[in-house]
């Protein structure tokens, strides 16, 4: 009765939603529940179990910790250097997207915007990048880094089992993608606002800096998540080019280590609690800005 | 406007065509050249031996072993990744109800979905190794065990490993497709669906009959990326199993080789004629991909 009377009241929207809650819709979410459960499990275990003793990693799977072994997670931080190697990745990610998001947006700005003899070349060298396995490079650019090395004074800094040499390839494999993405990107922006400050006598290199990078800002957010993730996930090209230095290694290269290089004495417990650390902080980062990050990498899928 | 104009674009090119040149392009360049030569590293002139690598390949079992493994990959890693995340985008969007937008709860289901994404594979590789543990320490050989069964090799028994690794890579893959063909799904107009359900269409001919064809660009772009990504797989086959590819090259895949020959058995000139054959699948498989489902845009 006083449903009728109040049609398009929560007790309507209550029917709607029960409707809509229907057999089928039940299935629905049993099955997606179940898939949520095979992403998750996963992860909760692993955390579970980095605050397990040794015997209780031993025995059965799905067992609870007894009581928080906390000390796997010291031992994992200081033993196993991951707070290292989490420093040098935060350090090599940091420098490598800044320095890809600054020359990829200078060659995407200057390739959008200038037509100049040989723009569509170089452009299309840019992006014949983005088609090649980098497996089949991996040999040569071993030696391009360890010539590096050789160079006088600054050789030091960008040679093999350096930062600086990783920080360099890894702007030049994130450029690709960058260009290719930033040039559709400035193509699309309007001209008359720097036109405008090109009369009141502005500098190109200030129209770019000023005005037209604070204009392509959402597409700029975009490109610097997709080569943070790329770049922090990155393990192939520290393999290949910091090998002798465990000081200098990356995480994903630590975490690894770990458990390859593990033989019977390995350090079980701190393994899952070097998991953990590795995993937590994405967790976070990601849950803080997942619509941010999802229509970043699926941008970077559709364009 | 033009005062300093050959001067800026100069200024602005210099710094990204250089380190473009020096670390991309280079290195390729040179590896098409490595390839016909038997360099080992060591020697400052490496011996110039045509196409005498590639004739070596020809017989080299392992190597034919990772690429039957890379092609099953490439066959089963988008097909099931794609199925996969079509039935969760459907489900989340269309909910079977006549495309209402999203179902209850969606935004949840996609967040937790694209997680495995964003984990390193080198991560994921630790992690499932764990996982597959073939004693009750193992996530899925304690229930097994507990109801009585064997437990399952998962990463010793050559049988079962390459499949374990099929279902890393689906695992970590899904959740970003499901957000990818969501976003599709999405921009599809809701009148449509509307339409059809009052013509009397089910769930299943929603699907066929609209969501599928409708989507079938973004699935297009998905297949291509997924099938690179299949012919690139290292770290998961790298770090999960035993002796980088095995056990008895049960897992390996071309990377894997590619790595192998060159930084352990510093066969340079080798590895780079298994990189060249790598590459030449890699833009074969681009070309065909792209050739075969080219059609008629759908404008909407």
């Amino acid at each position: 009765m006083a449903d009728a009377a109040i049609p398009r009241s929560r007790a309507y929207a209550r029917e709607e939603r029960r409707r809509r809650l229907g057999p089928l819709s039940v299935l629905t979410h049993v099955t997606l529940l179940v898939w949520t459960a095979l992403v998750a499990i996963p992860i909760v275990w692993t955390f579970l179990a980095s605050i397990k003793s040794e015997d209780e990693i031993f025995g059965d799977a799905w067992s609870l910790p007894a009581s928080l072994r906390l000390d796997n997670w010291a031992r994992a931080w200081e033993q196993a250097h991951i707070g290292q190697y989490m420093i040098n990745s935060l350090v090599v990610v940091a420098f490598g997207t800044f320095g890809t998001m600054l020359f990829g947006s200078m060659a995407a700005y200057v390739l959008a915007r200038y037509p100049f003899r040989g723009n569509r070349a170089v452009y299309l060298l840019f992006v014949s990048g983005l088609a090649f396995p980098v497996y089949l490079a991996l040999s040569p650019l071993f030696f391009v880094v360890q010539n590096m090395g050789a160079i006088p004074v600054i050789g030091q800094f960008i040679g093999l089992n350096t930062h600086g040499g990783l920080v360099l390839v890894y702007i030049a494999y994130s450029l690709p993608f960058t260009v290719f993405f930033l040039a559709a990107f400035f193509r699309t922006l309007p001209g008359a606002v720097a036109e405008a400050a090109f009369v009141d006598g502005a500098s190109h290199a200030r129209v770019f800096f000023q005005i037209m990078l604070p204009m392509a800002k959402p597409g700029i957010v975009s490109v610097t998540i997709f080569n943070v993730l790329g770049q922090w996930n990155q393990y192939q090209l520290p393999l290949v080019l910091l090998t002798s230095d465990r000081q200098k290694w990356v995480l994903t290269q630590g975490i690894a280590e770990i458990s390859t290089a593990a033989g019977y004495d390995a350090d079980w417990s701190a393994l899952f609690a070097a998991l953990s650390m590795a995993i937590l902080p994405m967790l976070v980062v990601y849950t803080i800005f997942q619509s941010q990050i999802q229509k970043g990498l699926t941008a970077g899928a559709l364009k | 406007m033009n005062h300093g104009r050959t001067r800026f674009v100069t200024g602005f090119l210099a710094i990204p065509v250089a380190l473009y040149l020096i670390y991309v392009i280079s290195p390729y360049a040179q590896a098409f050249y490595i390839a016909l030569t038997d360099w080992r590293g060591v020697s400052a002139t490496p011996r110039f031996v045509g196409l005498e690598n590639f004739r070596r390949l020809l017989d080299d079992d392992v190597f034919w072993r990772a690429v039957g493994h890379n092609l099953l990959l490439l066959v089963l890693m988008p097909l099931l990744t794609v199925a996969v995340a079509l039935f969760f985008a459907f489900l989340l969007n269309a909910g079977g109800r006549g495309g209402t937008g999203g179902i209850w709860g969606s935004k949840f289901y996609r967040v937790v979905f694209f997680f495995p994404q964003v984990l390193a594979v080198a991560v994921v590789a630790v992690l499932f190794q764990q996982i597959f543990r073939p004693d009750r320490s193992g996530m899925l050989n304690a229930p097994l065990m507990a109801l009585g069964f064997e437990p399952v090799g998962f990463l010793s028994d050559t049988d079962v490993a390459l499949w374990a690794i099929l279902g890393v890579l689906v695992w970590q893959a899904v959740g970003f497709y499901v957000v990818l063909f969501s976003a599709g799904i999405a921009s599809i107009p809701r009148d449509m669906f509307e339409a059809a359900a009052i013509d009397g269409a089910g769930g299943v001919q929603l699907f066929f009959r609209i969501t599928l064809p409708l989507l079938w660009d973004t699935i297009q772009v998905g297949w291509v990326y997924l099938g690179i990504a299949a012919l690139d797989v290292f770290a998961v086959v790298w770090v999960m199993t035993a002796e980088h590819g095995g056990p008895d090259h049960s897992t390996t895949v071309m990377a894997a080789e590619v790595y192998r020959t060159a930084f352990q058995y510093f066969k340079f000139g080798y590895a780079s004629a298994m990189g060249v054959v790598l590459f030449f699948f890699t833009i074969g498989f681009a070309a065909l991909a792209l050739r075969l489902s080219r059609r008629e845009r759908i404008e909407f």
